[in-house]
C-alpha cells in the first residue's frame, strides 16, 4: 500500500514505514537512546529528501520517549533533579551548536565536520563500552565479583567539586559542574549532529557518574524528549520539512515497537545490555568510516535547491 | 518563433520555383490532461500527446515522412555536483559545479533515434535532445576547470538513475502518415508544479514546425492542505505535530500499562 507525503512530495510503502518505526523504536526503547542516528540513514536511503527526513524523524522520538519517560516516572525510574540539570545545559549547548554549525557551513565542509565528527564519537564511545564490558564479563567468568556498587573512596576527583549536589534517586552525591559540562557538551553535538544524544548521555551516565542502569535510561529519555521537542519545533518553523503523515507512521509504528524494547530492556542482564549497546555503537561507527575511506561507487553527488520563481 | 522564422525563410529559399507564397505545415498539438491531481494513493502518471500535421493544397509534397520530438521540461532548481576526490586517506567533497536553472524532470520522446532525425549542429543549436540541453553552454555556470564535460555527464546519469531525466527513440508513434501520439512518463518522484511540453516537428532534417504547451502538477485536497498549514502557519503546524507525538506516546503508555 503506498501513500502520498505532502511535504516530502513522493510516495512511500505504508507497512515499509511501518516497519522501519517499529525497528528503530525497539532499539530506542532498549537503549534509552533516541535513535535518530538509526532512522535518518534509513529514511535518505529511501529517497526522502535529508532536510525532511532529519525534521520529521524527531517527531517519532519524541512520542517514543515520551512513552519511556512515562513508564520510568510510573517505576520510580527517573531522576528529575539530574534530568532537569541535563536539560538546561543541554539548550544552552544547542545554541552554541547551532552558531558552530552555521560557521561550518559557510567554510564549505560541513559534510565532512558531521561524517568525522560521527565516526570519532562512535567509535570513542563504543570501544571504551566494548572494552569495559568484556572486562566485567572476564570478571565474572574467573569468579570474581563486579563492583557494580560505588564503595567509598572510589569517586574521581572532579566529582568532589565545589557545588554538590546530592540527587537521591541516583544515589549520587556530586558537583554540579562536572554535569553541566555534560550536558553542554551533548546539546553542542545534538545540534552540530542532528541527533539527541542520547547515546553519549547513557554512557557517561553509566560510567562517569555511575548511576544504576534503570534510572540512567529514565532519565536520558527525559532529555532527550525536551530537546527534541524545541528541535522538532525549530525545524518546522525555520526549515518547514516537517512531513506529518511521515511523522504519523513512523510514530505508530515506533511507540509499539519501543514498547517491546523497554520490556526487553528492563530484563536484560546490566553487562549484556552494554555490550549490545557498545556493538551497535561500533557498528555505525565503522560504517561511516568505511564510507570515508573506502573509494565511492560514484564520486559524483547531486544537490537540489529549490527554485521559487 | 523568431528562429522558427528564420528556419521557414530558409525552407522558401531552397525552393524558388514555387511562386506566390509558400505555406508549410501546421502543427496542432493536444495533451490529453492540463492539470494533474496529486492525492493520497499518487504514484505517478503518464500524460498523453496528440499530434496532427495539417497540409494545405499548396504545401510541397515531401520524399521522406516527418519526424516528432516532444520535449518536457519540470520546474527549474538550482543543482549542484559535487565530486569526492581522495585526500590522503579519506575521500571528501572537492570540485563542484552549479546548474543555475536545470529542470528537475526532462525527457525527450522521438520517433526515431535523435541522430537520424537532425544533424548535429542543428540539434545543437536548438537544444533538440537530452545532450543537446545538456551540454549547451547556458546550462552551467562556467567553471576553471576542465572537467565540466564530467560533471554534466554525472547529473545526467544521476538524474537518469532517479527516473528524471530519459530520452526514448520511439517515444512518439505516428497512427497515420499526418497524426502521431506520445506517451510522457511521470514518476511520482517528479516534483509538483509547471512543465512545458514543446512538440517540434521535422521533415528530412529540417524544422518545420513547434508548438509549446504546458501542464501543471498540483497538490490536491488533504496534501494540498498540509502543505498549506506547513508553509503559513509553521509554529502552529509545528506545535500540532509535538502535540500529535506526546499524545501518541501518552497513549501508548495507557494502552501498554500492564506492569
Amino acid at each position: 500500500m503506498q501513500i502520498y507525503l505532502p511535504i516530502a512530495e513522493m510516495p512511500v510503502s505504508v507497512l515499509l514505514i511501518l516497519g522501519m518505526g517499529a525497528a528503530v523504536g525497539f532499539i530506542s526503547g532498549l537503549f534509552g537512546i533516541g535513535g535518530g542516528f538509526l532512522m535518518t540513514p534509513l529514511l535518505i536511503f529511501l529517497g526522502i529528501p535529508p532536510a525532511v527526513a532529519v525534521a520529521t524523524q524527531s517527531a517519532q522520538i519524541v512520542a517514543s520517549s515520551t512513552t519511556s519517560v512515562l513508564g520510568a516516572i510510573r517505576r520510580n525510574a527517573l531522576d528529575r533533579k539530574l534530568g532537569a540539570i541535563l536539560v538546561g545545559g543541554g539548550l544552552v549547548g544547542s545554541a552554541l551548536g547551532v552558531w558552530f554549525f552555521a560557521a561550518a557551513r559557510r567554510a564549505g565542509q560541513l559534510d565532512l565536520v558531521i561524517v568525522l565528527s560521527y565516526v570519532t564519537l562512535f567509535s570513542v564511545v563504543g570501544s571504551l563500552m566494548l572494552k569495559e564490558s568484556i572486562r566485567e564479563f572476564w570478571t565474572k567468568r574467573r569468579g570474581g565479583t563486579v563492583r557494580l556498587r560505588r564503595q567509598a573512596g572510589e569517586h574521581a576527583p572532579y566529582l568532589g567539586w565545589p557545588l554538590r549536589m546530592r540527587f537521591y534517586r541516583s544515589k549520587l552525591y556530586v558537583s554540579v559542574i562536572p554535569i553541566l559540562l555534560l550536558s553542554l557538551f551533548i546539546g553542542f553535538a545534538g545540534a552540530v549532529l542532528g541527533i539527541g544524544g542520547g547515546f553519549i548521555v547513557v554512557p557517561a551516565l553509566l560510567y562517569i557518574f555511575r548511576v544504576p542502569t534503570n534510572v540512567v535510561v529514565g532519565t536520558s529519555q527525559f532529555q532527550i524528549v525536551c530537546t527534541t521537542l524545541v528541535a522538532l519545533i525549530l525545524h518546522a518553523v525555520m526549515n518547514q520539512a516537517v512531513d506529518m503523515v511521515l511523522a504519523l507512521l513512523l510514530i505508530v509504528g515506533g511507540v509499539f515497537g519501543a514498547q517491546f524494547g523497554a520490556r526487553i530492556g528492563r530484563n536484560l542482564r546490566a553487562e549484556l545490555f552494554r555490550f549490545l549497546l557498545a556493538i551497535l555503537l561500533l557498528a555505525v561507527g565503522l560504517r561511516f568510516g568505511l564510507e570515508l575511506v573506502l573509494q565511492p561507487e560514484e564520486p559524483f553527488s547531486l544537490t537540489a535547491q529549490e527554485q521559487r520563481q | 518563433m523568431k528562429r522558427l522564422r528564420l528556419v521557414l525563410m530558409g525552407l522558401m529559399l531552397m525552393v524558388p520555383a514555387w511562386s506566390g507564397p509558400v505555406s508549410a505545415e501546421t502543427l496542432i498539438t493536444s495533451l490529453s490532461n492540463h492539470r494533474v491531481l496529486i492525492n493520497s494513493n499518487y504514484t505517478g502518471t503518464s500524460i498523453a500527446v496528440f499530434g496532427a500535421i495539417e497540409r494545405d493544397a499548396q504545401t510541397i509534397a515531401r520524399a521522406t515522412g516527418y519526424d516528432v520530438v516532444v520535449t518536457v521540461r519540470g520546474p527549474r532548481q538550482l543543482l549542484t555536483v559535487r565530486e569526492k576526490q581522495k585526500v590522503g586517506p579519506i575521500w571528501i567533497n572537492q570540485e563542484q559545479q552549479k546548474f543555475p536553472s536545470a529542470p528537475a524532470y526532462l525527457s525527450v520522446l522521438t520517433s526515431k533515434p535523435i541522430a537520424e532525425i537532425t544533424s548535429d549542429q542543428l540539434r545543437q543549436r536548438q537544444k533538440i535532445g537530452l545532450r543537446a540541453i545538456i551540454s549547451a553552454p547556458d546550462f552551467t555556470y562556467v567553471r576553471g576547470g576542465g572537467a565540466d564535460r564530467e560533471f554534466r555527464e554525472a547529473l545526467y546519469r544521476l538524474k537518469a538513475q532517479e527516473g528524471l531525466y530519459l530520452e526514448e527513440e520511439r517515444g512518439v508513434t505516428f497512427l497515420t502518415p499526418d497524426i502521431f501520439r506520445a506517451s510522457i512518463p511521470l514518476p511520482a518522484t517528479a516534483p509538483p508544479g509547471e512543465y512545458d511540453v514543446q512538440v517540434v516537428l521535422f521533415a528530412d532534417t529540417v524544422i518545420l514546425a513547434s508548438t509549446t504547451t504546458h501542464f501543471e502538477l498540483v497538490k490536491t485536497g488533504f496534501e494540498e492542505q498540509v502543505g498549506a498549514v506547513a508553509r503559513d502557519w509553521s509554529l502552529l503546524y509545528g506545535l500540532a505535530t509535538a502535540l500529535l507525538a506526546l499524545a501518541f506516546g501518552w497513549l501508548a503508555n495507557i494502552i501498554f500499562r500492564r506492569d
